[in-house]
């Protein structure tokens, strides 16, 4: 690339255009600080900044029974899809990279439908055949469901760490005798665990924050949280659901953060 | 190394075939491994998307008597509160493309052209909000727009307004919502691209005696706009099914394909009505997609080759 900020145009003259993006960028961020502050309100009403400070939302939240439910579901079913959908991405994303496969037109456009295809139509299409063969309201349905939607996340995160490595010190390790797993788990693996756990990282946030297929397929004792949040939402705006979104901005900040962490560590 | 060794031992054609068949069987042996590695991500998607996907396809053929006929996909042009979705969603399509176009573009090249380690820093404001869940901030414009919302005390309090303004409920909230929630869709495709624009292209056209402006109206922007495409593209397209912003903020009055497509088959349990509307909103995506992909590719190798 060439030298940064080599146009001969000074920052003076930019400043229009700073400021323009800076007020995308507030109206980008905006919405989750005021939620962030307001769930540190006293008040029922919805007053900003709040007159009086207090922790009362989230004693609301941690106390009432349905919230935890619906938010220990949720991280249940997020680790599972964690758990299943990145050794099923990664391995996916290996047998992509090594570029033998024919018909790779039609697994890649498998492997990325759902990031395609309507999620409205995923949820409807979830929902009819799960009545069909019982596993709506359970949870291995919705791990099942989430998967699907994870897994293109692992695959291109974990595909894009395979790019920046080279094979060959596989076919080394493997000359010398290691079985091809073998070689892969002590060789490859290493060097690519931070694409693998950035695909694992969005595989559990993609599962957490799901809201449309879960809106179909569970419900009962298997509520997730965001199901919850969206009927609490229809009905009334309820102060809780800001110290929740709270929660669920910091888990996102925290997933990141690792993410980026990790991807750095390339 | 094999033809190599053969020819050392001078029984090049015999040693040949033997080497071709175990090589063979090698090969077959490698594409069955990685078919195996494939097979369980690849299975579950035919299970979870594509069956379902298929065999809605098939119940939107036939009517509620079980005869097969068109009457599911007729219904969309005979009557009128199907046609109000259709316009609906086309039209907050338009409105929240064109809002994200308005807004990303300033906002994708300021990113391209502040120094790396600024832009690094906007971009978390851009991915933050993008990996943020997309119910939290639509109630984070629900509690700022609604009636009794933030904008609204705030405007009154200043005495700018006496009534509130009708900002939630209806099309202004589910537009603004859903920009919020598409924006990053655009800019991050739009900055990759712009990153990739040759300054020394743009300064081949200062140093020619162009204008900044001209520079940019001339050189930049037509370099981008393939990046611009592609963003306008996603954001179109996940804009006509998208459900949950125009569920929350619509009040109802706003009824999009998909909140369409979940009343039928929840509500009335109309299958054939619900999937008929699946299959025309999955051609629409798809037909879209398609098209965008044959034109970029045209106007990706013209840029190329201008260069």
């Amino acid at each position: 690339m060439s030298v940064e900020n080599s146009l001969p145009i000074s920052h003076r003259q930019r400043l229009w255009l700073y400021g323009l993006g800076g007020l995308v960028l507030l109206f980008l961020i905006a919405p989750s600080v005021i939620i962030v502050i307001m769930s540190f309100s006293d008040s029922t009403l919805l007053q900003f900044p709040p007159q009086e400070w207090s922790l009362r939302w989230y004693e609301t939240y941690f106390g009432s029974v349905e919230w935890r439910d619906a938010t220990v579901v949720s991280v249940k079913v997020a680790v599972m899809t964690m758990l299943v959908a990145t050794p099923l991405g990664t391995a996916a994303a290996y047998a992509i990279n090594i570029g033998t496969l024919r018909m790779t037109g039609v697994i890649n456009a498998l492997l990325t439908a759902s990031l395609i295809i309507p999620v409205i139509l995923i949820g409807i299409g979830t929902f009819f055949l799960y009545a069909r063969i019982g596993l709506n309201n359970t949870l291995t349905g919705l791990v099942i469901a989430h998967t699907v939607q994870a897994l293109p996340l692992v695959v291109l995160t974990v595909l894009s760490g395979l790019r920046s490595y080279d094979m060959n010190q596989e076919k080394v390790a493997r000359s010398l005798g290691a079985n091809r797993f073998s070689a892969f788990r002590q060789v490859t693996m290493p060097q690519i665990r931070f694409s693998i756990v950035s695909g694992a990282l969005f595989a559990f946030i993609t599962s957490f924050d799901e809201v449309v297929v879960s809106l179909f397929i569970s419900g009962g004792e298997t509520t997730t949280l965001t199901r919850r949040m969206f009927n609490a939402l229809r009905d009334q705006i309820d102060p809780t659901i800001a110290a929740i979104s709270t929660c669920l901005i910091v888990l996102s900040i925290v997933l990141l953060s690792a993410a980026q962490l990790f991807g750095r560590g390339r | 190394m094999s033809t190599q060794s053969a020819s050392l031992y001078g029984a090049g054609s015999f040693t040949g075939t033997l080497n071709a068949d175990t090589l063979s069987a090698d090969a077959r042996r490698e594409s069955l491994g990685l078919l195996a590695l494939l097979s369980p991500g690849l299975l579950l998607v035919f299970t979870v998307i594509i069956v379902p996907i298929g065999w809605l396809f098939w119940l939107s053929l036939f009517d509620e008597s079980g005869a097969l006929s068109a009457a599911n996909y007729a219904r969309f042009f005979q009557q009128a509160s199907y046609i109000r979705t259709f316009i609906t969603t086309f039209k907050v399509a338009f409105f929240v493309t064109g809002a994200c176009v308005l807004l990303g573009y300033p906002q994708a090249y300021m990113l391209s052209q502040l120094p790396r380690r600024a832009a690094s820093i906007c971009l978390i404001f851009v991915i933050l909000p993008f990996w943020t869940s997309v119910l939290v901030r639509t109630y984070a414009w629900l509690v700022i727009l609604q009636r009794k919302g933030l904008v609204n005390s705030w405007l009154i309090d200043l005495g700018v307004i006496s009534q509130p303004l009708p900002l939630a409920n209806n099309l202004a909230g589910v537009v603004i919502g859903m920009t919020h929630i598409m924006l990053p869709f655009l800019v991050l495709p739009l900055y990759a691209s712009m990153k990739t624009i040759d300054t020394d292209c743009l300064r081949a056209g200062m140093n020619l005696g162009a204008s900044p402006a001209a520079t940019f109206r001339q050189i930049f922007f037509p370099l981008s706009l393939p990046g611009l495409a592609s963003g306008v593209v996603i954001v179109f397209v996940l804009c006509l099914g998208f459900f949950v912003t125009p569920a929350l903020m619509g009040g109802g009055k706003v009824i999009m394909w998909a909140m369409r497509m979940e009343q039928t088959t929840s509500l009335y349990s109309n299958w054939g009505a619900g999937a008929a509307l699946g299959v025309v909103l999955l051609g629409v995506t798809l037909a879209l997609l398609g098209l965008f992909q044959w034109l970029l590719g045209a106007r990706a190798t013209g840029v190329w080759s201008s260069r």
